[in-house]
């Protein structure tokens, strides 16, 4: 096993399908009366989060707690990182106090790299600027793979915001490693030559959702980051809409059993209209749920053996 | 534990035909004990207790035409070595619809040994809800306790030296029925 989660190019194809099998054993623990494993009893799992989240915190947590680890919360407001103390000083205080992973969030790409070099625990990305989101792509292969039986041969769209999406980067790692078949859709100036380039061969770009969507299994809508957008990539927000907002007429044009994924959090009515959002069809909540399983199987294969 | 050899002697303890009959020995004592096998569920520990579960309750219906639910306990979890070996892959945990509240379980497993696994397998009940009473079946025990642990059925006792390993084959996972004793033999 790993023993870091970095990137989603850190994981071959099985290691990638353990920890969702491993998952699928975890998701059982949610119907029970004690959602309580002992398998992380006595190590200690720190939450490092530079960046706001909800979400994957929150999730994070659920997971440590629930395989019994004990876990600290440490946000950059109110603590020394607001009086100037650099990541490193901040690690090797961690480090002093004997966390065995460390789960970081962090707006500076690499960041998680750096950190394993300063503690000797496990480190798990748990969001590193517009670079990646390991655990978000496990957890949405994982609901692909619970919906639609497979996983392999899957044709997937990744639509929106591709050039900040770390979501959008670290699924095409795993989907193409898992064998599905990932189109990147966008308008060009958030997907740039060299980053369609640079995805992988075998990922495919297009400009016009219109043509993608009768072809697709899966949409995942990407949110758009507007915090990140110093420059304007679109003229306004409801051209954008017009053109790659996912709408009901939109959502007709897809095949029967297509589902709509969104890793949240959502911009209602701008890349995703509400109807959809609300639709059967979606699996937005679904992906939350997940997560807590999935981050559950990457802490124990990460932490739990020798 | 040290480990035998690969190609070290082995010797068959209990053939294909040997092991049904002990099979069918056990699901009458369970029968027998439990004055009919009602309000009972049989619950393996993977790999090789769930298709010794699932055999003994069609033994036990063929016998009486009593349907005893049968289902799956996974112990990885709760291992007391877990953190003295690379990470395991986990098994299946799967409760019968009835589930386990206010029934007698009786666990089976293929050997016992160290009795490691049972009490692993008990810590792991209790967080699944409250048995009645819970017992323990065994195709093998080949000794060697170091917890206060015993079976209330076993279908062969088969002493053994530290260094020998007991290997049970089932068809389901196996391909053949076969007890083996492995090592030790000179």
């Amino acid at each position: 096993m790993i023993k870091h989660l970095r990137s989603a190019a850190d994981l071959d194809a099985a290691t990638a399908t353990l920890i969702l099998d491993t998952a699928a054993e975890m998701a059982a623990l949610s119907g029970r009366e004690v959602k309580k494993l002992p398998a992380l009893r006595g190590r200690t799992v720190v939450n490092l989060f530079y960046e706001d989240s909800t979400r994957t915190r929150i999730s994070f947590e659920a997971a440590a707690k629930r395989l019994s680890a004990d876990v600290i919360n440490f946000s950059a407001k109110g603590s020394s990182v607001s009086k100037g103390e650099s990541l490193k000083d901040t690690a090797l205080t961690l480090q002093a106090m004997g966390a065995d992973a460390v789960v970081i969030r962090h707006s500076a790409s690499g960041a998680p790299h750096r950190l394993a070099n300063w503690v000797e625990g496990s480190v798990v990305n748990a969001g590193d600027g517009t670079h990646e989101h390991p655990t978000q792509a496990l957890l949405d292969a994982y609901t692909m793979r619970s919906r639609l039986g497979r996983l392999d041969g899957l044709k997937v769209a990744i639509v929106g915001d591709v050039l900040h999406s770390r979501v959008a980067r670290s699924n095409v790692l795993l989907l193409t490693t898992l064998g599905a078949q990932v189109t990147v859709v966008g308008p060009p100036t958030l997907i740039p030559l060299e980053v369609g380039a640079a995805l992988s061969d075998k990922t495919q770009v297009s400009y016009d959702l219109d043509a993608v969507l009768p072809e697709s299994d899966v949409v995942m809508m990407l949110r758009v980051q507007t915090e990140r957008m110093q420059d304007s990539y679109f003229p306004s927000a409801r051209e954008y809409s017009r053109r790659y907002g996912l709408d009901v007429p939109r959502l007709k044009r897809l095949p029967e059993h297509a589902i709509v994924m969104h890793p949240g959090p959502m911009n209602r009515g701008m890349e995703i209209a509400p109807e959809v959002a609300d639709s059967p069809r979606s699996t937005i909540v679904e992906q939350v749920a997940n997560g807590v399983s999935v981050r559950m199987a990457v802490l124990y294969l990460l932490l739990g053996g020798k | 534990m040290a480990q035998p050899r690969a190609d070290a002697p082995s010797k068959i303890i209990l053939a294909g035909s040997d092991l049904s009959r002990v099979v069918d020995r056990i699901a009458h004592q369970i029968l027998e004990k439990t004055s009919g096998a009602t309000g009972t569920v049989l619950l393996g520990i993977p790999t090789r207790g769930v298709p010794l579960a699932h055999r003994l309750a069609a033994r036990i219906h063929a016998f009486e035409g009593v349907e005893v639910p049968v289902g799956s306990l996974d112990i990885t979890l709760y291992r007391d070595d877990l953190r003295l070996q690379a990470t395991r892959a986990l098994g299946k945990t799967e409760l019968p619809a009835g589930g386990i509240e206010g029934l007698r379980v009786i666990l089976v497993d293929d050997v016992l040994f160290s009795g490691r696994s049972v009490r692993a397998a008990l810590d792991a009940l209790k967080d699944l809800g409250r048995p009645s009473s819970v017992q323990l079946a065994v195709l093998v025990d080949r000794g060697h306790r170091q917890l206060p642990i015993r079976a209330d059925y076993v279908g062969k006792n088969i002493p053994t030296a530290h260094s020998e390993s007991v290997k049970v084959a089932l068809t389901e996972v196996d391909g053949a029925d076969e007890v083996r004793l492995i090592g030790g033999l000179q």
